[in-house]
């Protein structure tokens, strides 16, 4: 079978192989890359997503590293991965389990071995399974050799030999020579699944251009990987994953924090006001100061503040002066934050608060992603101080959130809160490119006139005086003629702002604030439940980035004959308008979540829908077939068939390509 | 990491952006509708009358001042000045206040706020903002102790002090606010008292031209809580020994027949001496150069306050030299990147460099 690639500009081969390669079609691959913390894994694995993305396949990313910057080399603390998910069709999530294993060193493979199924291919590097480092991560024997992997397709090879063998004509040291290794893997990775490299050819050029040594080597040792698979007689398949059948149109691939930011841009530009963020760095929202800090040019204004407290100040402020104030952090951040966000509700003044959630509670683990801030953001303050609450569901969708959360903020003057999480932050997905000019725009409507007129007839301003439809307060910026005025914490008198303490408009005040934000439902669209013959009995309901493997379970469930019904939550305060008719009308509500229920408490305190819990708080994201199980046993029993009759969820749990639409696309043969 | 040159911008004066009056303004023009709501005879009502009467100076336009203030008797302050002003949350109002003056340079931004406020809960943002150097003038107002929460110990009393929440006296050391701002490397530092209308107001107008953060402690008498805790400087018996006067370019004596003066003393220190002991005379005397650059100077001055019960201390400008404000730094690097790269193509920037296409 004449089956090479001849489209491999950058590759120069000389033809030693005498075995023709066979190239097997694949309709999905999960692949992960493991290694210690300074082996470059995130590199390597943006390197493959890049060339993945570029190649057209759907895909989805989950990085996991420590929180320590270096823990010490070699050890199962010092684990890093990266897993990539790609395939020719539609998929949802970074996928379960791996069907390809990268592990560098001896405590990568340790440490994800678990995760592997029996069957899949482990590529390991043997430079340093020494028996002082094995005996070091528990392993008296060496594992490559006691036959304790033969369940595996088992590639050991001397990564870090060949990557020095491969790069001695630059003269590097030992040390730096064995550090182009994660090079040398993707280049093996990249033959073995097709992949276009010329990207990674000139990402190398450019990111090592001051340091030409460095960027020779590691180009040298992603050739010398690629043609490695090219000649070895380890290897005698290539696989190839076609392109997915995506909507025409342009695409890109975009991580969760980079989405966030540009959504946060568009939507300070589509109000026409300039952004200010203020923020001070933590895991894992800095990236999302990084990228606005690059953004200058937007008009965006970055403070990187003393702490919490003050960037969020730092924002309001910005905001009491007409522009869009917006503050990133994480849960710990959102705690210090607390009392100016309640000033915020007070001053009723735009305010974008991201909280990228990480598994708590107090530092918790900062690297690891979790849900449980809900209840925090929703209810963190004193007094009553209602807000919006909006989650992002997928990397992608963290662009239009930020854009629906600075609509929101500024048409309704109030703070508003985004969830995104780790998993969504670091996680990254194909996006189609919006255009720009389609957009929505937000109207800031300035007071710019006397808005009423005083007991003597003259003209005056009142702040807070009402839109009677979404009940937003006028808002006349500093440098505006003649409406001067002040606000502040204390209790306002109804339309004049000024301080009160008396008793009714207290009560009126408080209501008036609630009024507001649950008036924001009538702005929202309905939740859209997915139900394809709507005869589901159970249904499925979500928030924020369990989208994915609740959606990936539900397509299990439905490939084995289930019927359940499925919707997701964006706006969680208030919710659609709709969602307590949609609640009614199954018999039951499964609500996963990555948090002990806190969505679930919320439902049955405002609709005493006695909904179904499902909570797993390990600081992972949800597993498909963990919950196409749920969901299948949750089907079952709804409709009344016995605990050991039951057997829709063990069979959805087993479904092996979860994430296909419809069956066709399975045809092409599996990997194994 | 790397440094850069930052290319600094000339050094405008505190009031450059701001739009200037077009018709000569009033005291009244700046008084609000609101009652003023202080304790009879409190420090407060001269500041506000003071500050009142200093606003038309300005001769800039009334819409483009805004106050924001922090928690505490003194935060009351915006609700009285028809100007912009937010009210804000306890410590708070630097913060506030610098994301207010870095966008918006066509405002004239106070701060006004309290020694609990700004010294306690409120002191890191104090001391980040005198770092940074924002373009906003910080009013604060030092009763050494507590008013709006009836009369705790503040980070300003004297130890020892007696209050309901220290019944056999304070414990701890407290804060000289003009040492803790100099010590934070503040570009203009100054002193003045409630009672002192002119002095007060001339070091208004000081702290307004200076470009960067001026901060100005204002002693400020609390007759319900504190009383008499200025007296030394107020008494006409006790004051003209009490007060240090900082006047720049002028040989720092002071006292009844300016008797006393202030003299270099051992390495980096100064020292109150009678006149008439100095080996020189008048000559010995440092003259007072509140632009000297190393802040220790200013710093050994602000080291002649009593700590305890206030008998003496300096009043006056103690420092004001020139730095580039953050503000117009961080203004400068948007300018720059919008000069090298255009007012920024969102599509562009969306869209980004690796992108494919499905047809
Ligand atoms: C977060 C918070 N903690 C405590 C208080 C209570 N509180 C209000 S003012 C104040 C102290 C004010 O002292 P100071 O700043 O010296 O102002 P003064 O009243 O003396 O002018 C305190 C503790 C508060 N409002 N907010
Ligand atoms: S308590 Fe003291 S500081 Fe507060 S208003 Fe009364 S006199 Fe003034
Ligand atoms: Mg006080």
């Amino acid at each position: 079978m004449p089956t090479r690639r001849p489209d491999d500009p950058s590759f120069d081969l000389e033809m030693k192989r005498t075995v023709t390669i066979e190239v097997k079609q694949l309709d999905r691959v999960v692949i992960r890359f493991a290694g210690d913390s300074g082996d470059g894994m995130q590199l390597t694995g943006d390197r493959f997503t890049a060339e993945t993305a570029s190649f057209g396949n759907d895909l989805s990313t989950l990085p996991n590293f420590p929180a320590e910057i270096r823990a010490p080399a070699g050890t199962l603390p010092g684990v890093s991965s990266f897993q990539l998910h790609f395939a020719d069709h539609d998929i949802l999530t970074p996928g379960d389990a791996p069907d390809v294993l990268i592990a560098m060193n001896p405590a990568a493979l340790k440490a994800n071995l678990k995760d592997v199924p029996r069957g899949a291919t482990v590529i390991v590097d043997t430079a340093d399974f020494t028996a002082r480092n094995l005996k070091r991560i528990g392993y008296d024997e060496n594992p490559l050799e006691t036959g304790e992997l033969d369940a595996y397709h088992l590639i050991p090879l001397n990564l870090t030999g060949m990557t020095v063998e491969s790069v001695k004509e630059f003269g590097l040291t030992r040390k730096d020579a064995s550090r182009a290794k994660n090079m040398y893997a993707l280049g093996l990775v990249s033959w073995l699944f097709q992949r276009p490299v010329e990207s990674t050819i000139t990402f190398l050029q450019t990111k090592f251009a001051s340091k030409p040594d460095i960027r020779d080597a590691n180009i040298a040792a992603f050739r010398a990987g690629y043609n490695f698979g090219e000649t070895a007689e380890e290897f005698s398949v290539r696989y190839e994953v076609k392109p997915a059948h995506m909507a025409t149109g342009t695409y890109r691939n975009i991580s969760g924090n980079l989405a966030l930011a540009y959504g946060l841009v568009a939507g300070a530009q589509r109000a026409g006001l300039p952004l200010v963020l203020g923020a001070y760095p933590i895991t894992p929202a800095s990236d999302v100061l990084h990228e606005l800090s690059k953004l200058k040019r937007f008009n965006v204004t970055t403070i990187q503040a003393e702490d919490e407290i003050a960037g969020v100040g730092a924002a309001l402020g910005a905001s009491f002066g007409g522009a869009l104030g917006v503050t990133t952090s994480s849960g710990p951040g959102i705690s210090l934050k607390s009392e100016t966000i309640g000033l915020g509700v007070m001053l009723e003044l735009p305010l974008v608060v991201c909280d990228i959630q990480r598994a708590g509670p107090s530092t918790g683990m900062p690297t690891k992603t979790e849900q449980a801030d809900l209840l925090q953001v929703m209810f963190g303050r004193n007094g009553e101080a209602p807000l919006p609450v909006l989650a992002a569901q997928s990397p992608a969708d963290c662009f239009a959130i930020a854009i629906e959360a600075a609509r929101i903020a500024v048409t309704y003057r109030t703070p508003v809160i985004v969830l995104s999480d780790g998993y969504l932050a670091n996680g990254s997905e194909p996006w189609k490119v919006p255009v720009v000019e389609d957009l929505p725009t937000i109207e800031p409507n300035f007071t710019l006139e006397p808005n009423a007129t005083d007991a003597k007839g003259a003209p005056t301003y009142l702040p807070y005086l009402r839109d009677p439809e979404t009940l937003a307060r006028a808002w006349a910026i500093p440098g505006t003629p003649n409406l001067d005025h002040r606000i502040g914490g204390l209790e306002k008198e109804d339309k004049t702002g000024n301080i009160s303490y008396d008793p009714a408009n207290h009560d009126l005040m408080i209501r008036t604030r609630q009024a507001k934000v649950d008036g924001i439902a009538r702005s929202i669209p309905p939740i859209e439940v997915d139900d394809p013959d709507g005869t589901a009995n159970v249904l499925v309901l979500g928030w924020g980035s369990t989208y994915g493997p609740i959606g990936a379970g539900v397509r299990r469930v439905r490939q084995v004959g289930g019927k359940i019904a499925q919707a997701h939550l964006r706006h969680l305060n208030p919710f659609p308008s709709n969602l307590g008719d949609v609640l009614k009308s199954y018999d039951k509500v499964l609500v996963p979540e990555m948090n002990l229920g806190q969505l679930a408490m919320l439902l049955r305190a405002k609709y005493l829908v006695d909904v179904v819990s499902y909570a797993q708080v390990r600081g992972m994201p949800l597993g498909a077939a963990e919950l196409a199980e749920v969901i299948g046993n949750l089907v079952e029993e709804t409709a009344g068939i016995d605990d050991d009759a039951r057997h829709l969820g063990a069979a959805a749990a087993a479904v092996k390509h979860g994430e296909a639409l419809n069956q066709e696309l399975h045809q092409s043969e599996g990997a194994r | 990491m790397s440094t850069v040159d930052l290319g600094l911008p000339s050094l405008p004066g505190g009031l450059k952006g701001v739009p200037a009056a077009t018709e000569p303004q009033n005291r009244k023009e700046y008084v609000s509708d609101q009652e003023v709501r202080w304790c009879p005879g409190c420090g407060d009502y001269a500041v506000l009358a003071a500050f009142q009467g200093f606003l038309p100076e300005l001769g800039i336009k009334r819409e483009n001042v805004a106050m924001v203030s922090g928690i505490g008797c003194s935060s009351r302050f915006p609700y009285y000045l028809s100007t912009y002003g937010m009210h804000s949350i306890h410590g708070r109002a630097p913060a506030i206040a610098t994301g207010l003056a870095v966008s918006r340079p066509d405002l004239s931004v106070w701060v006004v706020t309290g020694d609990g406020d700004a010294l306690s809960i409120g002191g890191n943002h104090l001391i980040h903002t005198l770092r940074r150097n924002v373009n906003l003038k910080i009013l604060l107002f030092n009763n050494r102790i507590y008013g709006l929460t009836k009369g705790q110990y503040s980070p300003t009393s004297e130890t020892g002090k007696v209050t309901k929440s220290t019944p056999m006296g304070s414990v701890d050391n407290p804060f000289n606010p003009v040492s803790l701002a100099l010590g934070a490397e503040a570009t203009f530092v100054a002193r003045t008292v409630d009672s002192d209308r002119k002095h007060l107001t001339s070091v208004l107008r000081a702290a307004a031209e200076h470009r960067g953060t001026s901060f100005v402690e204002i002693y400020q008498n609390c007759p319900i809580f504190n009383d008499n805790a200025f007296d030394a400087f107020k008494d006409p018996e006790t004051r003209d020994d009490a007060i240090i006067p900082l006047v720049h370019g002028e040989p720092i004596r002071f006292g009844t027949d300016g008797h006393l003066g202030v003299v270099r003393d051992g390495f980096a220190s100064l020292a109150v001496r009678e006149v008439a002991d100095l080996p020189g005379g008048e000559a010995d005397l440092v003259i007072h150069d509140a632009h000297t650059e190393d802040p220790a100077y200013a710093f050994a001055l602000s080291r002649l306050t009593d700590a305890g019960v206030l008998h003496q201390a300096p009043i006056g400008i103690f420092r004001s030299v020139e730095r580039p404000a953050y503000d117009d730094l961080v203004r400068q690097q948007i300018t720059t990147s919008q000069e090298a790269q255009g007012t920024g193509d969102l599509q562009a920037l969306v869209t980004g460099a690796d992108t494919w296409t499905v047809n």
